[in-house]
């Protein structure tokens, strides 16, 4: 029977240069989606791709979240997912605020009003 | 499923379940919840999953005045734009400190391996490192604010370049930011001399709260450490290059 606080299992260090080599490339690689100018839904989709992964393998190697206690794992990440509820609804709201100004009282008149009617059509 | 028994500090045995059925052992057993995960390291994990929502909070009333702004946003590309050498080179400070900050994280998970390892005089320099690569960082964007303010014009309620809500969304969000590195600055400088002096090793109490901690004190710091990297990687995402 050994303490309860025994300390982590040592990770060989490779491991460490790897994921610190990945994370320049994947920078390397978000910054050049500006440099060349990628514009759109490639543009976002791109820096969203490099975002995740990037976060993923800080939070899983670096904070040593893979070798963490699953009980632990849950209560960190389950709750970020509310999150996701956060972001959904201002998103919903700030189109609509949108609309609005556009509509009523922006210094550009009729801005939204062309788009919109333009979509209908 | 090998299940494995251990004795808390207490001496009362404990048994280790791995998996899905450990999630229900742990939370379940009527003691400690996390087994085996130093209180210290469970505790900072809870700080962090609420600086998390502070930091999304944040960047979601970002996305929301961007949205909501009938005026076009400033072309951050440009406007973090520097000349080196009479080159026009593009965002190309925040690349820089992107790598700095990463690089960073990079010696502060090894700092936290040879820790364990009770490796003292390479721990230190490699927490020092990790302090410098930060101090760096906040050096640089001290110089990327006065530029902006002082060259752009760029004021929390206005800016030449477009919608006034990029500056109260710029100054916010990388405030708050350079503001959690330099807290870690001064974190890693506490632990490096810790490391350095044997307190961590001989588990001597302390100054500030009397405590004993040992190594596990090096891997709390690091998690407030890549925590920070991690921020940025948001924050580059969504702010300079979306």
């Amino acid at each position: 029977m050994s303490e309860v606080t025994t300390e982590e299992p040592s990770h060989p260090i490779a491991i460490y240069f790897w994921v610190w080599g990945l994370l320049f490339v994947l920078s390397a690689m978000s910054y050049m989606v500006d440099y060349v100018q990628f514009q759109g839904y490639l543009r976002w989709s791109l820096i969203l791709l490099f975002m995740f992964l990037k976060a993923g393998l800080i939070i899983a190697v670096f904070m040593h979240m893979r070798y963490e206690r699953l009980a632990l794992t849950c209560a960190i990440l389950i709750p970020m997912g509310c999150l996701l509820v956060l972001i959904g609804l201002m998103s919903f709201e700030a189109n609509h605020i949108y609309d609005t100004r556009g509509a009523y009282l922006d210094a550009a008149p009729g801005i939204m009003l062309v788009d919109e009617s333009e979509k209908l059509h | 499923m090998s299940n494995e028994t251990v004795v808390d500090e207490a001496g009362r045995p404990i048994e280790i379940v791995e998996g899905l059925p450990g999630v229900v052992a742990d939370w379940s057993s009527d003691q400690r919840v996390f087994k085996r995960v130093p209180w210290g390291k469970a505790m900072m994990w809870f700080f962090l999953l609420s600086d998390t929502f502070i930091f999304s909070i944040f960047l979601t009333s970002y996305m929301t005045v961007r949205m909501t702004t009938t005026v076009p946003w400033p072309n951050t590309s440009e406007v973090f734009a520097l000349t080196v050498f009479g080159n026009h080179i593009p965002l190309i400070l925040i690349a820089i400190m992107t790598f700095i900050l990463i690089s960073s994280s990079g010696t502060m998970a090894m700092a936290v391996k040879f820790g364990y390892e009770k490796k003292r005089k390479i721990t230190t320099f490699l927490i020092l490192a990790t302090a410098l690569f930060g101090a760096s960082f906040v050096g640089m964007q001290v110089f990327e604010w006065s530029k902006l303010i002082v060259e752009e014009g760029i004021r929390p309620w206005g800016n030449p370049m477009g919608a006034a809500q990029f500056g109260s969304s710029f100054f916010m969000i990388t405030g708050f930011h350079g503001f959690h590195v330099s807290v870690g600055v001064i974190l890693l400088l506490i632990v490096a001399r810790k490391v350095w002096t044997g307190d961590l090793e001989n588990r001597r109490p302390g100054f500030f709260t009397g405590r004993k901690g040992g190594y596990e004190i090096v891997e709390i710091v690091g998690l407030y450490w890549h925590f920070v990297d991690l921020v940025w990687v948001f924050i580059f995402a969504f702010f300079y290059l979306w």
